[in-house]
Formats: structure tokens, C-alpha cells, sequence
């Protein structure tokens, strides 16, 4: 007998429900669009926030971790816009920056000016209310997925880019997404984005999330890659006290897509990738890279669908953990019937750095083809006592010698990164990370 | 005063004697070689001389220009002159060989309260050690030892001792692996380091090194203690004889 015992809700899944009814009117978006949001609010309400129970979310337990919902943030204040310029400086990298602020868009701190022939940027309220069917119609159509968290997002999606790119577009510089909160202590933020990236073209884009208070962040990328194009896409997050963050995208034949999560601050930290292969001869990478203390916890889940054949990924996840820190990935490879001739391989690597600091690795694959390369590797372990003594008896002192083997253990997944302004931003601030270690 | 002085020296390595009361004295501008046979401690005294943890000294002490330095940690020791070369040199994946000997350097003279080596004058001592060592620039910058074929790895290790200019340099079966042409660039290095103020100790297993680097004296162990001290002709006798009798000896 199987009865599906759906347990009282929560305060938070009660405050969310009650945030739905009260935003629903609100909410930017055609007819079409509070549909969509209505399906995804009641697969919601069938579900309840994702609890231990729920396999894909066993290690991060949103019920328990979520004790309150917050309200939907207030819209940007002077104040908060006048923060909002901290963010990762985009000078580094030269990049044409987009900026967001409590989930909402703000044209004046954004870089719209002379874009590239082939490059369009848009708000995403202003195109779900304007109802574009080209943006509508591929909302939640990318690389579909039934996770609630998603679900979530798609109910009460706000604001965010929609960025499309032309056929055999070169971007030259760097697109930022740079999301910001703060101006008030807390609200809830809802981000959706969408990046429709032509054939052949080859864009980079790079998101980066900061600001100040207890923010509960949602935000979700859907990306279209196009056959031949080349993407590079790299996430920085620094900090939320909740942060749940989903890409979905399908990427098509011969591409070239490098995925790159970089994760120093937050609370909790949910990290959440949904890769379809639909092209032959593709080759991406997948990495990241996260440092994590206090009691931080950070969960990457990767589910890399090989539809097609022949595509190369590969994958790793680098992860150093202080003080009481949790790491959690869970990453699996699916190659389907057809997809003949895949060669992925998953490398996933935890530092420990104290006695409680805890690394959960899930890897998993699933082969329905049978002329394929699969494989994974995992690690979990402490600095190498006889490296350190190797190091130490050169002189070098013993908190430097750490973090010389630190640098270098999350150097080798940064090095993954094409871009070597971004790599150089990225290895600073692992130093700064190190610098403030005590 | 002897540079080093090591007075009686016990140690234990997980629960086990492996050095029962050697007493060795260096003086400035000395080579002494230490042979003996496999297990007799040999590695041991390399490893607690650089201060290795795990490595537990239950008695006796080891002085350095008189002040014992049992209580410092590895890097103060190296800080105040002294170096190991490893007989396993250790591979750093993801560490530049330029940015490890900078660091390195720059840690110890800082130790010492002298101020860092500028750039160009770092670079230029290092290509021009590393060169007549026949290291060349792309293994500079390279990642330490990672890839580097066993008399590479070696050669590097007589480098960064070039490169630090200690005072005491304890060498570890530094001719294990290597094949007579490597081991004669290993000696070379080596001899032009010899100075007055400098002294070496060598370990090793075999006589052949030491037709290349020439000791002064030469002492022989067995079961953790010095069992018979001479000079370089000791050596060949050892050569000639094997340890047999000295096991005996110390048994």
C-alpha cells in the first residue's frame, strides 16, 4: 500500500502561498505567462518545499532549512541602488554589465550603450508583460524539469535579463548579470533569465550575485545554445542567507559550452544544473570551485543528459572546507539509448580543513547506450601532511603553506576558465578567502 | 663551536627505537659522510634534523651553532640555515617551481629579518643557478617536481639549496635513482655550494657518490648509532667489506 501522506505545511509553505495570492495580480506577465505561473505554483502546492525525502534534495532539506518565507523584497531604494556598485567590479573583466537589484532591473546603472550588431538585451518583466511569444512560448521549455524549486522560480519569476544573440555573433566583451540585494535587512527574490544564444555565435556571460542582509534568493538561467556557438558561463556567488540558483539549458551540435560555478559566500547555497546534450560532437566542461567556513553549506546538484551522440563533458568540482562547513554534490550523467560514442568523465574533489567540516559527494551515472567512455572520481581528505613538510622545511611557514596547497587545489579547477581577466578575479579572491582564514 | 651537535640523540618513529644515542659534531666547512646499511636509521636522522613530525625525540638534543632546536617547527629551523634535500623529492601539482623557491626565499628572509629579493635579482640568480645545473626555463615554470623524471627531480632539489644558501645541508641519498651522468651534475652543484662557513652531511647507501663529492669525514651507522668514524678511505673499505661486520657490531 502506497498513501501519499502529505504532512501539515510549513510556516514558510503557508507564507508562500499566502505571498501567491497576494503578488499573483501583480506579477508581469500576459495571460499566457499567470498560466504558466499558476500550473507551476499548484505543482507547488502538490509538492511542498523539497525535503530529505526527496532524493535529488536529500542533503539540503529546504523544509527544515527554510523556516520562514520571506516576503517579496521591496523594489530597489536610492540607498540600495547606491550599494549596488560594490558588486564584483566588472572592470576586471571589461564587461558590459547588467545590473539587478532586489530582483529588479535598473536601466541607469546598467551598460546598454552601443551594443554589438547582434546582441539584445531586454528586461524579462517587461517582455513577459509585452508577451512575446519568443520568450514566452520557451519559458520552462528548455531543458524541462519537474524540480520544485524551479517550479517556485516560474511562479513568481519577477525580473531578470533576456539576452539574445544573433547567428555568428562575436561578442567582444563580456555580458555581466549582476544581481544585488540589500537596502532593506530581508525579502524574498524571484530572478528569471533567459539567454537565447544563435548559431555560431560566441558570448560570454558572467553572473555574479552579492549584497548585504538575510536575503532568500531564487534565481533561474534557461540557455539556448545554438548549434556551433560558443558559451562561456560563469556564476560567482557571494552571499544570501538562502540562495537556490537554477541553469537549465540545451546545447546544440559541434559547441563548445564551459560552465563554471564559483561559490565563496552564502549561507545556504543551493546550486542546481540541468544540462541536455541535444547536438553531436559537442564538448563542453563543467566546473566549479567553492570555499566554504563557518557553517556554510553549499550543494551542487549536475544532471548532465546526453541526448546526442558523440559529445565530450567533463566534469569537476573542487570544494575546501573550514570550520563547520558542508559541501554537498550530487552529480549524475545520463546517456541515452542513442547517445553512442559519449565521453564524459566526473571529477569531484573535497578539502577538508578542520575536524567538522563534512564533504557529501553523490556521483552517479546512468548508461542506456553501449559504445560509451563514462567515468567519476571522488576525494575527500586534508591537506597532505608530507607536502606540508616538504614545503615547511623550504622555509615556508605553516599557515602559508596552506594556503599555498589551498590555491592550488581550487587553481586547478579556475584554470578551466577561458578567460584569464576572470581567472585572475576569481584566484584574488580565493587569496582574500585564505588571507581572512585564521 | 661545531655548527651541529647532535648529543645522544633517541628516537622514535610510531612506537619504535630507530635511533639509540648517535652523537655526530660538524664543523663549519665540513663534509661528513654517513653510510650504512638499509634500517639503520639513516633516512631517520635526515628527517628528525629537519624537524618532521611524527618523528618523536624521547632523548638527547640537537644543536645548531650551539642552540638547541628541537622545539622549532620545520620552517624556523630551515630559517636559520638549514637544509634537506629529499630522497623523495615531493611533487606540488598546481605550484609553480619560480613561485615555490620565491616564497620559500622570501619566507626565510623575512625569518630573518632581512628584506625580500626584488624580482629581476630573483630571476636572474635562479636562471643562472638553474642553468648550471642544465634545469631548464620551461621546468622553472612548470609545477615543483610534478612530471619531472627522477634525476630532474633531484637536480632541483641541489637548486633550491643553491638558491636558499643554508649553512647546514643534510643530503638524503641524494645519488638514489640517479645514473652516473645525472649523479655527476647532482656533485658538481654540490661542490661549487662547498664554502667555508657551509658544511654538508651526506647519507647515503653507496661509496659512489663520495668519489664525487669528497668527504672529510666519514662515519658509519648501524641500529641508530654511530658504530666507527674515519676518514674518506672508510668509505672504500665499506665498499670493499659491505656493513656485515658492523651489524655484527652494534648487535
Amino acid at each position: 500500500m502506497n498513501v501519499d501522506v502529505r504532512p501539515i505545511k510549513t510556516a514558510a509553505e503557508c507564507a508562500l502561498a499566502a505571498s501567491f495570492a497576494l503578488a499573483r495580480a501583480n506579477l508581469p506577465g500576459v495571460d499566457e505567462v499567470a498560466t504558466l505561473r499558476e500550473e507551476a505554483f499548484r505543482r507547488f502546492e502538490t509538492d511542498g518545499l523539497p525535503h530529505r525525502r526527496i532524493e535529488e534534495w536529500k542533503y539540503t532539506d529546504l523544509r527544515a532549512l527554510m523556516r520562514e518565507a520571506k516576503p517579496l523584497a521591496p523594489l530597489p531604494d536610492a540607498a540600495a541602488k547606491r550599494i549596488a556598485g560594490q558588486g564584483m567590479p566588472a572592470a576586471s573583466i571589461e564587461a558590459r554589465r547588467i545590473v539587478f537589484v532586489n530582483g529588479s532591473f535598473v536601466p541607469e546603472l546598467s551598460d546598454l550603450a552601443d551594443l554589438e550588431p547582434g546582441l539584445a538585451i531586454r528586461s524579462m518583466a517587461s517582455a513577459l508583460a509585452a508577451g512575446d511569444p519568443r520568450i514566452v512560448n520557451r519559458i520552462g521549455k528548455i531543458a524541462p524539469t519537474s524540480d520544485t524549486a524551479v517550479a517556485l522560480n516560474t511562479a513568481f519569476m519577477g525580473d531578470g535579463a533576456v539576452i539574445e544573440v544573433a547567428p555568428g555573433a562575436a561578442l567582444s566583451r563580456p555580458i555581466q548579470l549582476a544581481f544585488f540585494n540589500g537596502g532593506s535587512d530581508s525579502g524574498a527574490v524571484f530572478m528569471r533569465s533567459l539567454a537565447v544564444i544563435g548559431k555560431g555565435a560566441r558570448v560570454m556571460l558572467v553572473e555574479s550575485h552579492d549584497g548585504v542582509g538575510e536575503f532568500q534568493v531564487n534565481t533561474a538561467l534557461e540557455l539556448e545554445i545554438g548549434d556551433t556557438a560558443h558559451v562561456d558561463h560563469i556564476k560567482v556567488t557571494r552571499t544570501g542567507s538562502l540562495h537556490v540558483s537554477s541553469l537549465m539549458t540545451a546545447v546544440g551540435a559541434q559547441a563548445r559550452f564551459n560552465e563554471f560555478l564559483f561559490t565563496i559566500g552564502g549561507q545556504v547555497v543551493r546550486n542546481q544544473l540541468f544540462v541536455r546534450f541535444e547536438g553531436e560532437g559537442t564538448i563542453a566542461g563543467i566546473r566549479g570551485a567553492c570555499l566554504l567556513k563557518g557553517r556554510q553549506h553549499v550543494d551542487t546538484t549536475l544532471v548532465a543528459e546526453h541526448v546526442a551522440q558523440a559529445c565530450t563533458s567533463r566534469e569537476m568540482f573542487k570544494s575546501a572546507i573550514d570550520g563547520e562547513g558542508r559541501s554537498v554534490f550530487q552529480g549524475k550523467i545520463i546517456v541515452r539509448p542513442n547517445a553512442q560514442k559519449t565521453d564524459a568523465r566526473m571529477a569531484t574533489h573535497a578539502l577538508l580543513l578542520s575536524e567538522t567540516a563534512e564533504a557529501d559527494n553523490k556521483p552517479e551515472l546512468e548508461i542506456f547506450a553501449d559504445d560509451v567512455q563514462c567515468g567519476h572520481g571522488a576525494t575527500a581528505g586534508d591537506l597532505d601532511e608530507n607536502l606540508l613538510f616538504y614545503l615547511r622545511a623550504r622555509g615556508i611557514p605553516e599557515q602559508q603553506a596552506q594556503a599555498l596547497l589551498i590555491q592550488a587545489f581550487v587553481g586547478e579547477a579556475v584554470e578551466g576558465i577561458e578567460h584569464a581577466g576572470l581567472r585572475d578575479t576569481l584566484m584574488a579572491e580565493v587569496a582574500a578567502w585564505l588571507g581572512a582564514r585564521e | 663551536m661545531h655548527l651541529l651537535e647532535v648529543k645522544n640523540l633517541h628516537v622514535e618513529v610510531g612506537g619504535k627505537n630507530i635511533l639509540n644515542g648517535l652523537e655526530l659534531s660538524v664543523g663549519k666547512g665540513a663534509v661528513h659522510a654517513i653510510m650504512g646499511p638499509n634500517g639503520s636509521g639513516k633516512s631517520t636522522l635526515a628527517h628528525v634534523l629537519a624537524g618532521k613530525p611524527d618523528y618523536v625525540v624521547t632523548q638527547g638534543e640537537i644543536l645548531l651553532d650551539g642552540e638547541d632546536i628541537l622545539a622549532l617547527a620545520p620552517d624556523e629551523r630551515a630559517a636559520r640555515g638549514l637544509f634537506l634535500a629529499f630522497q623523495y623529492p615531493l611533487e606540488i601539482p598546481g605550484v609553480a617551481t619560480m613561485t615555490f623557491l620565491r616564497t620559500a626565499l622570501n619566507a626565510q628572509r623575512k625569518k630573518r629579518g632581512e628584506p625580500e629579493v626584488s624580482t629581476p635579482d630573483f630571476l636572474r640568480r635562479v636562471r643562472e643557478l638553474a642553468g648550471k645545473l642544465g634545469i631548464d626555463q620551461d621546468m622553472m615554470r612548470r609545477a615543483v617536481n610534478v612530471g619531472f623524471s627522477g634525476g630532474e627531480k633531484k637536480r632541483n632539489e641541489i637548486l633550491q639549496m643553491a638558491v636558499l644558501e643554508p649553512r647546514l645541508c643534510v643530503l638524503d641519498e641524494t645519488d638514489s635513482g640517479l645514473d652516473i651522468d645525472a649523479l655527476k651534475v647532482v656533485a658538481d652543484g654540490v661542490n661549487r655550494l662547498r664554502a667555508p662557513e657551509r658544511a654538508f652531511v651526506v647519507i647515503t647507501h653507496y661509496q659512489r657518490l663520495l668519489n664525487y663529492i669528497v668527504p672529510d669525514v666519514v662515519h658509519v651507522l648501524s641500529k641508530g648509532r654511530i658504530v666507527k668514524t674515519g676518514g674518506k678511505e672508510l668509505a672504500l673499505e665499506l665498499e670493499a667489506g659491505g656493513y656485515a661486520q658492523y651489524r655484527d657490531e652494534a648487535a
